[in-house]
């Protein structure tokens, strides 16, 4: 019995003590907390690897993607926020380097193009439809015409 | 109604006509870029604050004040690097006219290289400096080697080539923005 309480303890003693480091590894970097890993995983996915023709730096194997990502990897370190290391990457690498690109004069096609597209797409099918189901008018020559036919047709 | 119909038509019947036209102006500009090439974001600004150490002497540190009093050009160049060899004779050609080029190199495999390669090709550089975790030319937004700064003689950065620098693409472009700077500097 006593044997027993003495594992059990030890068990506790182990559990706590891994509760407690709450260390987490993700993509071969430690971290101390859960929040930390979160904002570094972001990071990786979000930001885009300038050597690369469109890639993001998590799956570039790139020297320069490894390098953005031991440095977003240090900064989160050392508490710096996800923007802070968004905006220190886009002040080296400049908008390419982030796939959300804020909205500016020069990005502003981005962002409207395909809203205005859509927009004028709608705007065109309804003028279109209206169009077509508006009842049709005869005119007198034409209403005349129309009999004219009709009475041909009788007669075959 | 069939009166309006042949004034407003015109137009209907061009539309199409005209978004082609202006598509095909697009893609074939696009055709012609190439998509490598990034603008740096630095043009226009003081070059970034860092220090590194000089190639050949691990005491000898310098910081952003090196790049200052130019104008100048800044060599991104690694021993790694082939279009860096291809380049190499030419920056030559441009010392020997008396034009400062500093060195950055960058990433290398190692410094012996990089001395054993400056020592016989010759070097260019007015100033070698070793950046072998790439620290400093990340500050700088590098992303290849060879790239090449313009930085005035306020130590501001005005242009970015990415790729070799050569006889022609000197003639053609490159040396008119160096001389430009050189007589922004004597006003």
């Amino acid at each position: 019995m006593r044997h027993f309480s003495a594992l059990i303890a030890s068990l506790l003693l182990c559990l706590s003590l891994s509760a407690m480091a709450q260390q987490v590894t993700y993509d071969g970097h430690e971290f101390d907390t859960e929040q930390q890993r979160k904002t570094y995983a972001e990071l990786i996915s979000e930001l885009r690897c300038p050597k690369c023709q469109n890639q993001n730096i998590a799956d570039s194997n790139a020297p320069l993607a490894a390098d953005m990502r031991e440095r977003a990897y240090e900064m989160v370190m050392a508490g710096e926020s996800k923007q802070a290391v968004i905006d220190y990457m886009v002040a080296r690498y400049g908008n390419f380097a982030h796939y959300k690109p804020p909205f500016n004069v020069f990005t502003a096609i981005l962002w409207v193009a395909p809203v205005a597209i859509a927009l004028i797409g709608i705007f065109l099918a309804l003028r279109l439809s209206r169009k077509r189901s508006q009842p049709v008018t005869l005119s007198d020559e034409e209403k005349r015409r129309l009999a004219q036919l009709k009475a041909e047709g009788k007669d075959d | 109604m069939s009166e309006e119909q042949p004034k407003r038509r015109w137009w209907v019947l061009f539309a199409p006509l005209i978004v082609f036209a202006l598509l095909l102006v697009f893609l074939l500009k696009g055709l012609g870029s190439d998509p490598t090439k990034l603008e740096s974001v630095l043009i226009d600004k003081s070059v970034p604050e860092f220090n590194a150490v000089d190639l050949f002497n691990n005491d000898k540190v310098y910081s952003q004040e090196v790049l200052k009093g130019g104008p100048m050009l800044m060599n991104v160049w690694a021993t790694w690097c082939p279009t860096c060899r291809a380049e190499h004779a030419f920056l030559n050609e441009l010392a020997a006219q008396g034009i400062p080029i500093v060195g950055l190199n960058y990433k290398d495999d190692s410094r012996a290289k990089a001395i054993d390669w400056l020592n016989t090709l010759g070097d260019p550089y007015t100033v070698n400096l070793f950046d072998p975790e790439g620290d400093v030319a990340f500050e700088f937004g590098v992303y290849g080697a060879p790239e090449t700064y313009f930085i005035d003689a306020e130590g501001k950065i005005r242009y970015r080539h990415v790729g070799d620098v050569n006889a022609r693409n000197w003639q053609n472009k490159l040396k008119g923005i160096y001389t430009q700077l050189q007589q922004e500097a004597q006003q």
